[in-house]
């Protein structure tokens, strides 16, 4: 379907498009960039270590065996678990599935309620919501106007009844760092039969996360979301937590996930994760003085513009979400595309529904300051020349497509 | 789903978004009209001059607050109306502009529809105070209602909005 319904001459679009003479890729919230150590240990695990099935009872499966073992003893301890703890996906859209659905394929009678935050990413929100379908009830937290979690109505609504909360310690689109640590004690005290998991996608090697520590059941990872390979993922499941598989077939060295493990891949994530933890202090903080750079410069120089999420420490280090007023968004990105620049929307424009990004509608903003909001994610590989390409462009971007609308500051 | 649905443009989309054509206001119209609403985050704005004898529509103009399709939408509708009779240009139709633009992806057909319903709104407000040709009907066509429909998302979200902040303020009181 989705073939049929696209330009039928994509290479045409892209000729018309053309190269720009810069580029500046900042749309790691979608698809990431990869460090090319990882690429390489990849390539090299594709070619000769990670051949082989690591289940099989042959040289290379052995060999497959050894490499997929030395990854996961180094994930371990970038996540602050055990090797056994992690159970390997291929994304964070599956481990968070996995984390839902194969909770809930457990639960006793009378613990059927999941509560979520209202913005949670939606691998978390679709499948909490198709469990309506087999009895459950799916309760959304509110957020305030920066997206921190009420706490006293997540106080609220935990109760003897509630299976699962899940929410993620950082927002994947305006980037709020929860207090997971006060919110897990919340939910602890209400009932502490209450499993709890954190989509960890965006929280981990960007913000402190200590698994063991924090009395997290379960907490989904991604390795497109620290520069490792697409096609990556994982579940922590604290010991002692049981899961049902959610896809049906022959499991490898994993209790969860059927099929072939994509070593390569794991090699790839493995091998960011170990960059990131090195390089922790360097890379976060060119991470979060470019964002400043984004944020300030954009504020700084177009008029009608605000900041989506908090500022500062209890800011993601690579998150800058900016609604710029009487400007679509969807009209913004290809405006910039043209330029070089590719950032995406929570604009409506590109959605089925008519509606923007319930992140953004969560945190108050109105239905047009939703639809010109701009993402964009700062990277360990980006450079302040880069960044200073990207503030000279957005201001002329947003004239133009304001000077094509009937009202506002364009009219 | 939200927000990450592929949008592959045809290229004539793509050339209308960077020069779009009639675009601007225009001084002192004949007939002007306004259809979307910022809820769904697409409107658009038809400006039309009609030579007053023969009932031809001598120029078109818009202004766009929208995406690409909506942008190239509009241009394609200005272009289709410009010369024609008030008559004709009630009949273009938004598959005639998805058509004229190698197609829209189906989920912008709306924009299309859009056009056609800022056009025919304009043509409408035209025969405000003058006797109305038995041509025009008296209801509202599809593409009309459907611009209508679009306007009051802004109104049902809101209510909607409005609705669940109550219900949570009241479970709060009840709570305490």
């Amino acid at each position: 379907m989705i073939y049929s319904d696209m330009s039928r001459d994509i290479r045409a679009l892209l000729d018309s498009h053309g190269v720009p003479d810069k580029e500046v890729y900042l749309d790691s919230e979608n698809s990431g960039m990869i460090f090319p150590e990882a690429l390489e240990a990849m390539r090299a695990a594709y070619l000769e270590s990670g051949q082989g099935h690591p289940a099989i009872t042959n040289r290379k499966g052995w060999e497959a065996y050894e490499t997929l073992y030395t990854s996961t003893l180094a994930l371990a301890e970038a996540m602050h678990c055990k090797p056994d703890e992690i159970a390997y996906t291929h994304s964070g859209t599956e481990a968070n599935n996995l984390a839902i659905n194969g909770l809930a394929m457990t639960a006793p009678e009378g613990r059927k309620k999941i509560v979520i935050s209202a913005i949670e990413h939606l691998s978390v929100v679709f499948p909490a919501e198709e469990l309506k379908n087999r009895g459950f009830s799916v309760v959304k937290v509110p957020v305030d106007r920066e997206g921190f979690v009420d706490q006293e109505a997540l106080a609220r609504e935990v109760d003897k009844e509630t299976l699962l909360v899940s929410v993620a310690p950082v927002n994947h689109e305006i980037g709020t760092v929860q207090d997971t640590r006060a919110i897990i004690e919340i939910i602890r005290d209400r009932d502490p039969g209450v499993k709890v998991h954190l989509d960890a996608c965006d929280a981990f090697c960007k913000v402190p996360l200590d698994l063991g520590a924090s009395g997290a059941d379960m907490a989904s990872f991604s390795g497109h979301k620290i520069y490792g390979p697409k096609g990556s993922g994982a579940l922590y499941v604290r010991e002692g937590i049981e899961l049902k598989p959610v896809l049906q077939g022959q499991l490898s060295t994993q209790k969860l996930w059927p099929g072939v493990e994509n070593v390569p891949a794991i090699v790839g994530f493995s091998t960011a994760a170990t960059l990131m933890q090195a390089h922790a202090g360097e890379y976060l903080g060119r991470m979060s003085r470019l964002r400043d750079g984004l944020i300030d410069g954009i504020l700084g120089t177009v008029d009608d513009t605000l900041l989506n999420g908090p500022s500062g420490k209890k800011r993601s280090p690579d998150n800058a979400n900016i609604s710029v007023l009487y400007c679509e968004g969807e009209a913004l990105t290809i405006e910039l595309s043209l330029k070089g620049v590719y950032v995406s929307s929570g604009s409506a424009c590109s959605s089925r529904i008519l509606e923007p990004s319930h992140v953004l509608l969560a945190i108050h903003r109105k239905y047009e300051e939703a639809h010109g909001s701009i993402l964009m994610k700062t990277t360990p590989f980006h450079t302040d020349e880069q960044i200073a390409y990207v503030r000279s462009c957005i201001p002329e971007a947003v004239n133009r497509i304001r000077s094509l609308s009937p009202f506002g500051r364009g009219g | 789903m939200s927000s990450r649905i592929p949008l592959a443009y045809n290229p004539k989309v793509l050339e209308l978004f960077r020069n779009p054509v009639n675009l601007g206001k225009m001084e002192n119209p004949d007939a002007e009209a306004l259809a979307g609403s910022l809820a769904c985050g697409d409107m658009v704005a038809v400006y039309l001059r009609i030579d007053r004898e023969t009932g031809i529509i001598r120029e078109a103009m818009f202004e766009s607050y929208g995406c690409a399709a909506n942008i190239a939408a509009s241009s394609v509708m200005t272009v289709m109306a410009k010369g024609k009779s008030l008559e004709e240009a009630w009949k273009i139709s938004w598959k005639d502009i998805s058509d004229d633009l190698g197609t829209l992806p189906v989920v912008k057909s709306h924009c299309g529809i859009l056009a056609v319903g800022a056009l025919r709104r304009a043509i409408r407000n035209y025969y405000k105070d003058k006797q109305a040709p038995s041509w025009l009907p008296e209801k509202l066509t599809p593409d009309e209602r459907h611009a209508v429909e679009e306007e009051r998302l802004l109104e049902v979200l809101t209510k909607r909005a409005k609705r669940i902040e109550a219900e949570l303020t009241e479970e709060a009181k009840e709570e305490q």
